[in-house]
């Protein structure tokens, strides 16, 4: 079903022996995992188990006290969130998805903001080669606002779009970003059954374009449906990390769920 | 009919000295476009990457300190060094003045972009206030507040064309609107580019800004650079054509006033501080005969603060709004000023 | 040597009046996040005040401060109330603007009101100066260190031990919790307005005397108070004071040993340095406020 599936994994993203403290309080302790080349994993964990710390700091939005993070073999350790993003890592958010006062469309030409080589000096004399190229990052842009789905709300603001095309164009801004692994950060936190399918669908064009993704989400019966491999963090520990199946079945994730009530699962 | 207000606006403006008769109005006319050049460069700040900079008069009075220093020549001694500098030519005063306020313009960047809010704001006030003490203290150099007088005017021209200098009124006129035209164009394009785009999404929302790649550092530096020079060819343009300049060049109130322009007219929108430098060019005129300068002070401190709680986005979004909500368009409930000039090609 | 003691004396009386000034501004800053740029005017207007009370109506010298700064407040609680109120939870940069407007209208206004030329208010203490050893100092110096150090104490005691500082701290903390914690927050904030204005007028009454009051005298105050706030941090009522000394020592050295030109750009100077090497001023702890 995946890309990977067809030879042997290659790692692209690896958390190794990554600690997170603020003041006395850890955050995550000795975080270790690894998402291999167009695989989907997905974290999860009750709240305020360090998914979105973890998040951060892969992003490199926030320093680790210890340990690393790997991209495509490169250290991310220094590195600011444009740089990170600029290495084809580019995540979500939960809240502040989107420019809500810029056009949906705008929106996404923003984050094609990689994607042109644009000299000052061409840009304000308008010579033909930036011509060109801000023509194509318009094609650019209504193919990802297509591929998305809400290509037929370009000219609407980002924030006056409905919760559910607001987190699509979420993930268009990101798409823009041209990653290869993709982060998400619960982006169907909030929508209604058929937002969330049509979100699935979209998951699963992009995998099927060889898109790594790493998810964090709350809905159970997403995740177990569309995750190749799920890391359960609890307290800012990973307590297990397998298959759907293998997850369901582990009495330590049944403890942790249960001590916090479950919601979905 | 929008598409070709520009070009009317200029044929406009460009007619004006063929029949306007009052030569005080014109050079009223002449100051107030270099205060709007010195708007639209603020507003490159304000607007688009909505730092407030006030100190942005510094880079104004520097231009126009440099340029005329360039072209009237100095000799200053530095720790026992002496250096003297010949007279060049009035032109290549106002690119040094450029060159030299764009640098200012990185400095101040790069140094104030690491804080910002009040902090900017407050750093920028320091910038500009230390300027004015120095020019007002190395009297070796600037004349302190005995003021540089002599200033030449501009020569324009090449060998094969013959040289024309500008004394007048209206010569220097059209040297002010053609700068404004270009300024302009200038503007238009590089916010119509990644760059400008790269910088309204950092006054939208640094953090996602961030995330899909957008330097903090580079593109706040680069308005910075981009924002000062143009502030410093406003300046050297001033004192070529006033010919004097003195300390008071860097008048606090001179700031406030280019801000004053810019938010009346509209922040962040490109024909903003066109609309606003006229009104507040203008209106001292039209004033100066009912009220002293007090109490027009008065009138534009109040009208400061009656365009915040009034039209806080500035007169050319509001007009822009009442003319699409006349035209029916269902974008009526847009705040034009801060949707991106591209959104209306987004059709296309 | 001698010298240096001087210099350092004139800064300490100096320093007093910068600190009421620094910590008037900070005051306003930590409460109510707000830039005042009228501060420099209420600082122009307790000057302007103490010329009205104490030499057009020639009452005791004393009395007129009090009046002065109670006339600060007064004007401090307009403001508030008309500008800031109404915009309650706009951003910073709106509020600015209404400041530099307010400010604006204040300097023109009393430009209007008391003309350009300079007034100057006569002191009734003895002319001849106290002298200690090489240094010497004007009576009406020394006075105007001890009111300023009574007010810093005045206000210290009541943010520190009041009820009123209590909440004002509250509010500081965190304004959402002390209005659900039965804080009147709006009235707190008028109050925070109203004390900061007061202290800026203080200061003003306390150096018109010493120089001379014009309707610009505001602009520098403004810019200095700015100075010493970011010197000790935005927001740190004990970081002002100390800024406040600090900055006036910067002055004496600056103007005694390089150029008296050069001594107003001390502070911003300062500023710029500061901001370049510890950007959250040199004081920036957790406890901001008393």
């Amino acid at each position: 079903m995946t890309v990977a599936a067809t030879g042997a994994p290659r790692p692209i993203l690896a958390i190794e022996h990554v600690a997170v403290h603020f003041g006395g309080l850890i955050a995550i302790s000795d975080m270790n995992f690894v998402v291999n080349e167009g695989e989907l994993v997905s974290l999860i964990g009750p709240n305020g188990a360090g998914k979105t710390t973890a998040f951060n700091v892969i992003t490199g939005f926030l320093k680790p006290t210890k340990g690393q993070v790997t991209f495509k073999g490169q250290s991310l350790n220094g590195l600011k969130p444009h740089e990170v993003t600029s290495l084809g890592l580019v995540r979500t958010f939960q809240r502040t998805s989107v420019f809500e006062k810029i056009s949906v469309f705008d929106n996404v030409l923003i984050g094609l903001h990689r994607r042109t080589s644009a000299s000052l000096f061409g840009t304000i004399f308008g010579l033909p080669r930036e011509r060109r190229q801000e023509k194509a990052l318009r094609e650019e842009a209504w193919e990802i606002l297509r591929l998305v789905g809400i290509e037929h709300q370009a000219d609407e603001l980002g924030g006056s779009l409905p919760y559910g095309d607001q987190r699509l164009l979420g993930v268009a801004l990101a798409l823009a970003a041209n990653p290869s692994a993709l982060l998400l950060d619960e982006p169907v936190s909030g929508m209604n059954a058929s937002e969330t399918g049509r979100f699935v669908a979209l998951l699963n064009k992009l995998r099927a374009n060889g898109k790594t993704i790493l998810l964090v989400e709350h809905d159970m019966p997403m995740v177990m449906g569309i995750s190749d491999r799920i890391v359960v963090l609890n307290y800012g520990r990973i307590i297990a990390n397998g298959t759907p199946k293998e997850i369901q079945n582990d009495p330590d994730v049944i403890q942790a769920y249960l001590g916090q009530g479950v919601k979905h699962a | 009919m929008k598409r070709l207000l520009p070009y009317i606006a200029v044929a406009f403006f460009a007619s004006v000295p063929l029949w306007l008769q009052d030569q005080y109005f014109l050079h009223t006319l002449v100051v107030t476009g270099i205060f709007v050049i010195a708007a639209m460069s603020l507003n490159l700040l304000l607007g688009y990457t909505g730092q407030l900079s006030l100190g942005h008069v510094a880079f104004f009075g520097i231009g126009a300190y440099v340029s005329a220093l360039t072209s009237l020549g100095f000799s200053v001694e530095i720790f026992g060094l002496q250096i003297t500098h010949e007279p060049w030519p009035a032109v290549i005063g106002v690119l040094f003045g450029t060159i030299v306020a764009g640098l200012c313009g990185y400095v101040i960047g790069k140094l104030a972009f690491r804080v910002r809010g009040a902090y900017f704001v407050i750093v920028t006030i320091s910038f500009a206030e230390v300027v004015r003490l120095v020019s007002l203290n190395w009297v070796e150099l600037t004349n302190g507040p005995l003021a540089l007088p002599g200033i030449p005017p501009l020569t324009l021209g090449f060998e094969w064309t013959g040289y024309a200098t500008l004394w007048g009124k209206a010569q220097n006129y059209y040297v002010v609107l053609a700068t404004i035209v270009l300024a302009y164009i200038l503007i238009k394009r590089l916010v119509n580019s990644p760059y400008g785009r790269a910088m309204i999404a950092l006054r939208e929302n640094e953090t996602l800004a961030v995330s899909v790649g957008i330097s903090v550092t580079k593109y706040l530096v680069l308005a910075a650079v981009l924002s000062g020079a143009m502030a410093g060819v406003a300046g050297g343009l001033y004192a070529h054509y006033i010919q004097i300049i003195d300390p008071m060049i860097f008048m606090f109130l001179n700031t406030v006033t280019m801000v004053i322009m810019v938010i009346t007219g509209g922040k962040g929108t490109l024909a903003g501080p066109l609309v606003g430098g006229l009104i507040f060019g203008i209106a001292p005129v039209v004033l100066r005969s009912y009220v002293g300068p007090e109490v027009q002070w008065i009138l534009y401190g109040l009208l400061m603060i009656l365009i915040v709680f009034v039209l806080p986005q500035g007169i050319v979004p509001a007009i822009e709004r009442w003319f699409t909500r006349k035209g029916g368009s269902a974008s009526a409930s847009k705040p034009a000023g801060l949707v991106l000039e591209s959104s209306k090609g987004a059709r296309s | 040597m001698d010298q240096l003691f001087q210099h350092l004396v004139n800064a300490l009386i100096m320093g007093g009046t910068y600190a009421l000034l620094g910590i008037g501004l900070t005051l306003i800053f930590g409460i109510m996040r707000i830039v005042n740029f009228t501060h420099g005017e209420l600082y122009a207007l307790g000057a302007y005040m103490m010329y009205f009370f104490a030499t057009v109506l020639g009452l005791n010298f004393f009395v007129a401060i009090a009046f002065a700064i109670v006339a600060g407040m007064a004007m401090g609680s307009v403001i508030e109330f008309t500008l800031l109120r109404p915009k309650r939870g706009a951003d910073i940069d709106t509020t600015m603007l209404l400041m530099i407007g307010a400010w604006i209208v204040m300097q023109n206004a009393e430009h209007l009101i008391w003309g350009g030329i300079a007034k100057s208010i006569p002191s009734p203490l003895p002319e001849a100066p106290l002298v200690i050893g090489p240094v010497s100092i004007s009576w009406l110096r020394v006075m105007v260190l001890v009111v300023s150090v009574v007010l810093i104490a005045a206000t210290y005691f009541l943010i520190n031990r009041t009820k009123l500082g209590k909440a004002m701290r509250a509010t500081f903390q965190d304004g959402g919790t002390a209005a659900l914690m039965g804080v009147n927050v709006n009235a707190i904030y008028t109050t925070t307005f109203a004390l900061g204005s007061g202290l800026g007028a203080a200061a003003g009454a306390l150096l018109g005397p010493v120089f001379v009051v014009t309707p610009t005298m505001g602009d520098l105050a403004s810019l200095k108070a700015f100075a010493i706030v970011i010197l000790g941090g935005l927001g740190n009522i004990t970081g002002a004071a100390i800024g406040g000394f600090m900055l006036a020592v910067a002055e004496e050295i600056g103007a005694g040993y390089i150029s008296s030109g050069y001594r107003d750009a001390m502070g911003f100077l300062i500023i710029i340095i500061v901001l370049l090497f510890k950007p959250t001023g040199l004081f920036a702890r957790s406890e901001r406020i008393g």
